[in-house]
C-alpha cells in the first residue's frame, strides 16, 4: 500500500541509540532498539503490537508520534512523513502511556482535561462537553471536580486515557494502557476502547502491551515484536492457526526439576517454558506432534520426576510468541 | 485564523495552572513573601545601623520584590520543562499541534502574574513595616521600565528553558550557579554602580540590573545620582532590545533543541 492508504506505515525503519561511556554494558556503546520494522495499519484497524520490555515497542510509538527521530528508514502517521512534517502529524495523533502522571496534582480532573484541550485548539465549551461524555463512559462523572493528587492510580489512567481520546484524534497511540492497573479497572478501559472504535470505526488505534489476552481481546491484528524486530504479524486468530498444526501441552511435575536441561536435545520440541509453581514445575511445551510427549514424558520419569497433571492446550498468543522467540513474554529478554 | 486562536488557547490553557495556583495553594504567603522579607529586613537593619538615609532600605524592598521574579524564571520557568520532562507533560505538549512558544508564553505570564502578587506583597510589607518613602514623579517611564524587564527578563527564561530541553539535570545545576551571583551582581541589595561600571556592565545581561538601576532612579532621584549607572531612557531601549532579542533567540533556540533532542532521545525519559 502506498503511504497515503495506510493510518501507519513504516519502511526499514531503524533507531540505534548510542550510550554514553559509564551507561555501556559489556562494552557496547549502541543499542538497536528498532532493526529495519516493515508494518502497514489500514484506517479503523485496531494493531496491537505485542512483545516482552526492552522489545522495542515504545521507540516505534515515540518515533511514530515525533517524539523520536529514526535513525534511518521512513515512517508515515496518516500519509505524512514523520521526520519531515512532524508539526503536520500531530494535528491528526494523539498518545496515552501506561503509568503517566501527566497534569497537575493541583488541578481537578476537568481542569486537566480542558488544559490540554486547549493545545488542540479545542474551544472549552466543546471541551466541558467532550469531558462531561467521556468522562461518564468511564465511570468517572462524579471525579470531575476531584484534584488529580486526589486520584488513585487507576483513576487517573482512566482521566489518561479521557485526555486521549478527547482530542478525537485520527490516530491514537496507546503504550501500555492497562499497565499495572487492578482487573476492574483494566476492563473498564478495554470496554471503552472497544466502544470507542465501535463509534468511530475510521479511527485508528496502536496499541503496545505485553499482555496476551489484551492483544488477543481487543485487536484485529498483532505483530509480535522482540529485540527490536517484527517477527510476525497477522490477526491473533491466524497467529493460532499456524500453531495447530503442532502440539501445545502443559505439564505439572512435583518439586522443583531443571527441565530443561533433561529435555536438551529432544528431538521435536518448538519451544519449551519452565516455570516454579507453589514448589512444583510447570512445563509448558509445544510440540511438532503429539507423539513426541512419550519420549518426553519418559525422559523426565527416568531423571525423578513425577507427572501431576497433563493438560492439551489450544494454542494461545502466549504460545505463538514462545514459538516464535524461544520464551515466554513474561521472561526477560 | 485557526492558528493564532489555538496560540492563544494555549497560552491561556498553560497560564492556568499557575493563576489558580496562587488562589490554591497559599503557602506562598509564607514561603514567598514573608521568608523573604526576613532577609530583606536583615539588610534594612544594616543599613539603619550605619545611619544611610532612609531611601536605602527602599532600595532593599525595591531588590527583595525583584527577587521574586528572578527566582521565578530560575526555577519556575527556566527549569520547567526539566520538571516537565520528569513528569511525562513535556512528550504531551510536544505532541500537541500547537506553538512551543505559547506553551512558554504561557508558562511565562502563568508565573508573571502570580510573581507579581508575591512582589506586591513584599513592598506592601516593606514599605508599610519600615515607612519608606516612596515618591513617584515619572510613573509612565517607571511602569514602562518595570515591564520592560519582565518582558526581557521572561525573554531570557525562555531561552534559558530550552537549554532545559535538551540537557535536563545537567542544566539543573546552571540554575544553581546563576542563582546567588546573580543576587551580587544585579545589585539586588544595593545600586550596582558601587560594583564599577564594567561589572555593572557586564551584570546587565540579567534584564532585571538594568531595570532595578533605572526604577530605583526614577523612585529616589536625587540620591542616585551618585550611584547611576546609566540614564533610565537608556535602559529602558536596552531593555527593550534585550527583551526583543532574547525572545527571537529563545524561539529558535527552542526549534534548535527540539530537533538535537529528538534526534537524541532526550524529550522524554527512559521508560516513558
Amino acid at each position: 500500500m502506498r503511504p497515503e492508504e495506510c493510518a501507519i506505515k513504516t519502511e526499514e525503519l531503524t533507531r540505534v541509540f548510542r550510550l554514553r561511556k559509564r551507561e555501556a554494558k559489556e562494552g557496547k556503546r549502541e543499542i538497536l532498539a528498532l532493526d529495519r520494522v516493515n508494518l502497514e495499519v489500514s484506517p479503523g484497524e485496531l494493531f496491537g503490537l505485542l512483545g516482552p520490555n526492552g522489545a522495542g515497542k515504545t521507540t516505534l510509538i515515540k518515533i511514530l508520534a515525533t517524539l523520536l527521530l529514526p535513525t534511518s528508514g521512513r515512517a508515515w502517521v496518516a500519509g505524512v512523513d514523520v521526520v519531515e512534517k512532524p508539526q503536520v502529524v500531530r494535528r491528526y495523533i494523539n498518545m496515552v502511556a501506561g503509568g503517566e502522571t501527566s497534569g497537575y496534582g493541583l488541578l481537578t480532573v476537568e481542569e486537566n482535561l480542558w488544559m490540554f484541550a486547549q493545545f488542540y485548539g479545542i474551544p472549552s465549551r466543546e471541551a466541558r462537553r467532550r469531558i462531561r461524555e467521556l468522562l461518564a463512559m468511564v465511570d468517572m462523572a462524579d471525579r470531575a471536580k476531584t484534584k488529580t493528587y486526589h486520584l488513585s492510580s487507576g483513576m487517573r489512567q482512566k482521566m489518561n486515557l479521557v485526555r486521549g481520546f478527547l482530542t478525537d484524534p485520527q490516530i491514537l497511540f496507546l503504550d501500555e494502557p492497562t499497565l499495572g492497573l487492578d482487573v476492574q479497572i483494566a476492563r473498564t478501559i478495554r470496554n471503552f476502547i472497544r466502544q470507542w472504535l465501535r463509534d468511530h470505526p475510521e479511527r485508528t488505534i496502536l496499541l503496545t502491551t505485553h499482555y496476551m489476552h489484551e492483544a488477543e481481546e481487543l485487536c484485529h491484528r498483532v505483530a509480535i515484536i522482540d529485540r527490536g524486530k517484527i517477527l510476525a504479524c497477522a490477526p491473533p486468530e491466524e497467529l493460532k492457526r499456524r500453531l495447530r498444526t503442532e502440539a501445545v501441552f502443559r505439564l505439572y511435575l512435583e518439586g522443583a526439576l531443571d527441565a530443561k536441561s533433561i529435555l536438551d536435545g529432544t528431538k521435536g520440541i518448538v519451544a519449551l517454558a519452565q516455570k516454579e509453581e507453589n514448589g512444583h514445575t510447570s512445563l509448558d511445551l509445544i510440540l511438532t506432534e503429539e507423539e513426541v510427549l512419550v519420549s518426553i514424558l519418559s525422559r523426565l520419569q527416568a531423571a525423578g520426576g513425577r507427572l501431576l497433571a497433563l493438560k492439551k492446550e489450544e494454542p494461545t498468543l502466549e504460545d505463538v510468541f514462545l514459538a516464535m522467540v524461544g520464551r515466554k513474554l513474561s521472561e526477560e529478554g | 485564523m485557526k492558528g493564532a486562536k489555538t496560540f492563544l488557547r494555549t497560552v491561556f490553557g498553560r497560564a492556568y495552572p499557575r493563576f489558580i495556583g496562587v488562589w490554591r495553594e497559599k503557602s506562598w504567603v509564607l514561603f514567598d513573601v514573608f521568608l523573604p522579607f526576613l532577609q530583606v529586613a536583615a539588610y534594612v537593619y544594616i543599613y539603619r545601623a550605619v545611619g544611610a538615609p532612609p531611601e536605602f532600605s527602599g532600595f532593599v524592598v525595591l531588590g527583595g520584590a525583584m527577587i521574586a521574579y528572578w527566582m521565578n524564571v530560575l526555577w519556575s520557568m527556566a527549569s520547567q520543562l526539566y520538571w516537565e520532562k520528569e513528569t511525562g507533560n513535556l512528550q504531551l505538549y510536544l505532541i500537541a499541534p500547537t506553538s512551543r512558544m505559547a506553551i512558554l508564553l504561557g508558562m511565562a505570564l502563568g508565573g508573571l502574574t502570580a510573581t507579581t502578587l508575591r512582589a506586591a506583597g513584599i513592598i506592601l510589607v516593606g514599605t508599610l513595616f519600615f515607612r519608606i518613602p516612596l515618591r513617584v514623579e515619572n510613573g509612565a517611564l517607571l511602569l514602562g521600565v518595570f515591564l520592560l524587564t519582565l518582558v526581557a527578563l521572561y525573554g531570557l527564561g525562555m531561552l534559558l528553558s530550552s537549554l532545559f530541553l535538551l540537557w535536563g539535570r545537567e542544566a539543573w545545576h546552571l540554575s544553581n550557579l546563576f542563582q546567588e551571583p546573580v543576587f551580587l551582581f544585579s545589585g539586588f541589595y544595593f545600586p550596582v554602580r558601587a560594583l564599577g561600571f564594567w561589572a555593572a556592565a557586564f551584570a546587565s545581561i540579567v534584564p532585571i540590573t538594568l531595570g532595578l538601576d533605572a526604577m530605583r532612579q526614577l523612585l529616589y532621584p536625587e540620591l542616585m545620582k551618585n550611584f547611576r549607572f546609566l540614564p533610565p531612557e537608556v535602559e529602558l531601549g536596552i531593555l527593550a532590545g534585550s527583551g526583543m532579542f532574547f525572545i527571537i533567540l529563545a524561539q529558535r533556540a527552542l526549534k534548535f533543541f527540539e530537533n538535537l533532542a529528538r534526534r537524541e532521545g532526550r524529550l522524554t525519559l527512559r521508560g516513558q
